[in-house]
């Protein structure tokens, strides 16, 4: 076996996995103080990444104004699903929430083709397009600086949710949400201010995704891939995100390296679910999620 | 002074009557004890009152105002504090992040602040940890246990610690829900204790649902019976054991007085 491909293998599929992380931090945000499993996920990413692109190739603007500008969009468009759906649904089976989710994803995905048209488009070049050396590793420039930029957003909502008000106010709702209301907490409010975190989340994997690989409506079926990182990790469990996104992006580049050969393609999609599998054998709610939480 | 005022209230849900009718007023500093057989509505009679069930018809008031349109995090942010029946603690966190988020609606410093930790927002939580530990964790006695979490406390304990959190609001009226309920007698003692002491001490009203009729008798100023959902009588733990209605309805009649 040839060490500096197992290597090289090993590193990409951890930048990828990082990428997967925040993308899962965008469910796990709305799950953690809403019990809520957002199916719109992908598309929120979509939508983030659409408006980046038109930010910086129709409105040419550095991206330096972009980013917050998309951030500023996605906080708009979490809190106005929220209020104008979601806040209507409350008290509902958790059955027609979820529907309600994956009608929302439909709804983006075709006011993106409205808008956008369904053509694939490429962004300009946002990072220096030289490859990234570690010895004998190759580290694809796109994919190295979109992997530092995830985590940088993933270390902030950790931090944001470990020690800031909003962030104990957060776990307090999702924790017990009468207890909340009696400690004073607007549990409404803490709802929408999840789903703007979420959809932030969401929309900042949306831009990284996008730079790598450009953008069309489908962009948001990644979404879909990002699902069983959230149940390996435990739903409502921010760290188990994390974790859950670095162990499917290694895995899943290990069985594209050394299987995929073998077969006609393919293992690599379906190698992070046959690890699933494993793991909710011996850990039924996922690496680290509470026991409480909704099985499926 | 009356510092809470239920006024004519109705509750119901769908078809089944709750609470009929059902009126009474909380003298300041008082322990306002209300009782009844079960499902006689006391735990419906304090959710309304912080705000969590609003009634078909009636009113609240909470310090001559009216309050029925405010929400429970706004009745909580006025001064109701609250704890439960079945222990709403966070278990996940420690007995003093417990305590600290019942100061929560009392910290003044606005989102942006709150969201980075800078400045004013850390230099008030400092002020207000301090306060806390120095007050409530003496005076409850769980200096030792402050650091632990709450789900690997005994069960005493961890009502302890609710009733903690529930201080760290600084309420003027404190809504317990059965708050000794499954305890040993040790433990029912040293709860009724601590009752006496944040009454007295503390200034703060209490407004309790109990099954336990020696404490009750003991500690309490008033007490409300509660019976099927109506108001049976209102008074002095004395005028009220020795009315017939209430022996009636908790020790059932005889069938030749019938």
């Amino acid at each position: 076996m040839n060490m500096d491909i197992f290597l090289q293998l090993i590193s990409s599929g951890f930048l990828v996995g990082g990428i997967y992380a925040l993308i899962a931090l965008g469910f796990v945000l709305i799950y953690k103080a809403t019990n809520i499993i957002n199916f719109a996920t992908g598309e929120f990413m979509m939508i983030g990444a659409y408006i980046f692109y038109s930010l910086m190739v129709y409105l040419k603007l550095s991206p330096f104004v972009g980013f917050p500008l998309v951030i500023v969009c996605a906080a708009l468009l979490g809190t106005l699903v929220e209020r104008l759906i979601l806040r209507h649904m409350l008290g509902q089976p958790n059955i027609s929430i979820i529907m309600v989710t994956i009608g929302l994803s439909s709804i983006l995905l075709g006011v993106a083709e409205m808008i956008w048209g369904s053509s694939f488009r490429s962004f300009p070049p946002l990072f220096p397009r030289k490859p990234i050396l570690l010895g004998e590793i190759v580290l694809r420039s796109n994919l190295f600086y979109g992997f530092l930029m995830a985590m940088a957003v993933v270390v902030i909502f950790l931090i944001l949710f470990k020690y800031a008000k909003v962030g104990v106010a957060m776990r307090a709702t999702a924790n017990d949400q009468m207890a909340a209301f009696s400690m004073g907490i607007n549990v409404k409010t803490m709802f929408t201010i999840s789903w703007a975190f979420g959809a932030i989340a969401a929309s900042m994997g949306g831009i990284i995704i996008g730079n790598i690989g450009g953008v069309q409506p489908t962009l948001g079926h990644i979404g879909l891939k990002i699902f069983p990182i959230v149940i390996l990790g435990g739903l409502d469990s921010i760290i188990g995100a994390v974790i859950g996104g670095f162990i499917v992006g290694i895995v899943e580049n290990l069985a594209g390296g050394y299987l995929d050969p073998y077969f006609h393609g393919g293992v690599k999609d379906l190698a992070p679910f046959i690890v699933l599998l494993f793991i909710l054998l011996i850990k039924p709610y996922g690496l680290f999620g509470t026991k409480e939480i909704e099985r499926l | 002074m009356n510092i809470l005022s239920v006024d004519d209230v109705s509750l119901s849900f769908g078809g089944l009557e709750v609470l009929t009718d059902v009126s009474f007023d909380v003298t300041q500093g008082d322990i306002f004890a209300i009782i009844g057989p079960n499902g006689a509505g006391k735990t419906s009679i304090l959710n309304i009152i912080s705000g969590f069930y609003r009634p078909k018809k009636g009113k609240v008031f909470f310090k001559g105002n009216d309050i029925s349109h405010l929400g429970p995090d706004k009745r909580a942010a006025q001064g109701m504090g609250r704890t439960f029946q079945n222990i709403a603690l966070y278990h996940g966190m420690s007995v003093l992040d417990n305590i600290k988020l019942g100061a929560h609606s009392h910290l003044k410093t606005g989102l942006m602040g709150g969201l980075w930790y800078w400045g004013a927002a850390h230099r008030e939580e400092m002020a207000m940890r301090k306060k806390i530990e120095e007050d409530i964790i003496d005076f409850l006695e769980i200096e030792t246990i402050r650091k632990q979490p709450v789900g690997s406390l005994a069960y005493g304990l961890q009502k302890r610690v609710e009733l903690a959190r529930a201080l760290a609001m600084r309420p003027k009226v404190l809504l317990m829900d059965e708050p000794v309920a499954g305890m040993n007698a040790e433990e029912t003692e040293d709860m009724a204790r601590f009752i006496l002491d944040i009454k007295e001490e503390h200034d703060i009203t209490i407004v309790l649902i109990e099954h336990d009729m020696k404490m009750i008798m003991d500690i309490s100023d008033r007490v409300l019976v509660l019976n099927f959902g109506q108001k049976l009588t209102c008074g002095t733990p004395g005028d009220v054991q020795k009315h017939p209605e209430v022996i009636k309805a908790y020790l059932g009649q005889k069938k030749d007085q019938a």
